[in-house]
């Protein structure tokens, strides 16, 4: 592959960059598929039809619309703010959420870089998302950003915890943190059938991760007009929303790999498997999205700390205990 | 000794790919600037004071215990790891120990009526 007369590091770095574009590519994608769908799915639940009449079938032709507009707005610099902070908070943002692709294995060569302790490098680099939220709503230096990124911080405190004892168990059951190797531990028995409520604790916290009703206490638009990104506007107010569609799809994919068996399943391509799974776990996310009521903060706290970390405390002792069992 | 380029690559790309999105949209959009669109927004009255006052943090109690939980998930992961190369018995009888003594911690802050909303 590599021609002759090229340095090896030269080479390196232009596969590096062709990576990165290739992901790029996806993700954009990825986000312009998920606003008609997340517009789509919420208009059939509320008994509507959401976007028709932009063009293309089934009106998806409305993300490039959206996407369009999006580019055109005026864009509103807060004079108060924290300019600086203010300006890094959307990058601060999609970092994160981009960074996970770094070691997301679409099959089992189709990864990046097949990273040993992958699942602690997801859980320490989403967290970052609440320093992007944080800044945001600190370098607005508006009354609604700053109880929107206070409401984060008691969010990241109610969930984080539960989360990393669910991916203890997962981690105990299979006995690695590499993702590919967790997957090839599925071939027989997907994790969710022994591992059902360490799915169920990750998959509340990463709804309340990815700040989605109804754990969307940091934007609250009918108490808190925008929460965090009440002051960015147009293309800056998208990219917030860009990384969050790119993280409901890393969480979702997440999810897909560690409990649903990745990319095993008859007759389709890997690669298609887990597709189709996590697009399904998407959906269930946006199902989740327009059915539920949003939940206090307090309430949110109580189901962090009185309800999911027992559970998933008593998850870790009955799987440590049935290894002992049956060794 | 992997130098992980593709790492800072795709870090380098998440943090600029934002950026060049605003200046292309520079490219694309007018703006017609006013002071009065720079103010910060208050449900359209003038801002009264700075947003910056004295926050009074109601979770505080919930963040020192968060400390302690989230060192304690650190040490779990490399338990959870090798334990079916350790003696099974013995593995789980010390990270029982271990996590009981943290959880005799959380109930009785939890008994104490700290860990509510202050």
């Amino acid at each position: 592959m590599q021609p002759e007369w090229m340095a090896p590091w030269l080479w390196t770095l232009i596969l590096a960059v062709v990576k990165t574009i290739v992901v790029i590519a996806f993700v954009s994608l990825n986000a312009a598929v998920l606003i008609w769908l997340e517009r789509k799915v919420s208009g059939h639940m509320q008994n509507r039809v959401g976007p028709l009449r932009v063009g293309g079938p089934a009106g998806i032709l409305q993300s490039v619309a959206d996407i369009i507009k999006l580019l055109a707005k005026e864009d509103f610099v807060p004079q108060r703010g924290d300019r600086w902070i203010w300006w890094l908070a959307p990058s601060v943002a999609f970092a994160p959420a981009f960074l996970v692709f770094w070691v997301l294995p679409f099959g089992p060569h189709l990864v990046v870089e097949d990273f040993n302790v992958g699942l602690i490098f997801i859980t320490a680099v989403t967290s970052f998302t609440l320093l992007s939220i944080f800044m945001a709503g600190w370098g607005s230096n508006d009354k609604y950003s700053l109880i929107g990124a206070m409401r984060a911080g008691a969010q990241l405190f109610s969930y984080e915890i539960p989360m990393a004892m669910a991916l203890v168990a997962v981690a105990l059951a299979t006995g690695t943190l590499n993702l590919t190797a967790i997957v090839e531990k599925q071939r027989h028995m997907w994790l969710i059938v022994p591992q059902i409520l360490a799915f169920l604790v990750f998959y509340i916290s990463s709804v309340a991760e990815l700040n989605r009703t109804p754990f969307d206490l940091a934007e609250a638009e009918s108490e808190l007009v925008a929460g965090y990104h009440t002051e960015y506007s147009g293309i800056r107010w998208s990219m917030f929303f860009f990384a969050e569609y790119t993280n409901l799809l890393t969480s979702s994919a997440l999810a897909a790999i560690l409990f649903l068996g990745g990319w095993h399943g008859p007759w389709l391509p890997g690669w298609a498997w887990l597709l189709i799974k996590t697009y399904l776990l998407v959906f269930v996310g946006m199902w989740i999205r327009w059915t539920l009521p949003r939940v206090r903060i307090d309430q949110l706290m109580d189901l962090g700390w009185k309800f999911l970390l027992p559970v998933s405390l008593v998850n870790i002792a009955a799987t440590g205990l049935y290894l002992v069992v049956v060794r | 000794m992997p130098l992980y380029v593709d790492l800072v690559v795709f870090l380098l790309a998440g943090f600029t790919f934002p950026l060049v999105n605003v200046l292309l949209s520079k490219l694309v959009r007018r703006d017609y600037p006013d002071p009065l669109k720079e103010v910060s927004y208050e449900s359209g009255i003038v801002p009264i004071g700075d947003a910056r006052v004295r926050y009074h943090i109601h979770y505080y109690i919930f963040a020192l215990v968060f400390l302690v939980f989230d060192v304690e998930g650190l040490f779990l992961f490399p338990w959870a790891v090798v334990f079916k190369q350790l003696n099974p018995a013995v593995a789980f009888g010390e990270a029982v120990v271990f996590i009981a003594m943290l959880v005799v911690g959380l109930v009785y802050a939890w008994k104490k009526k700290v860990l509510t909303w202050i």
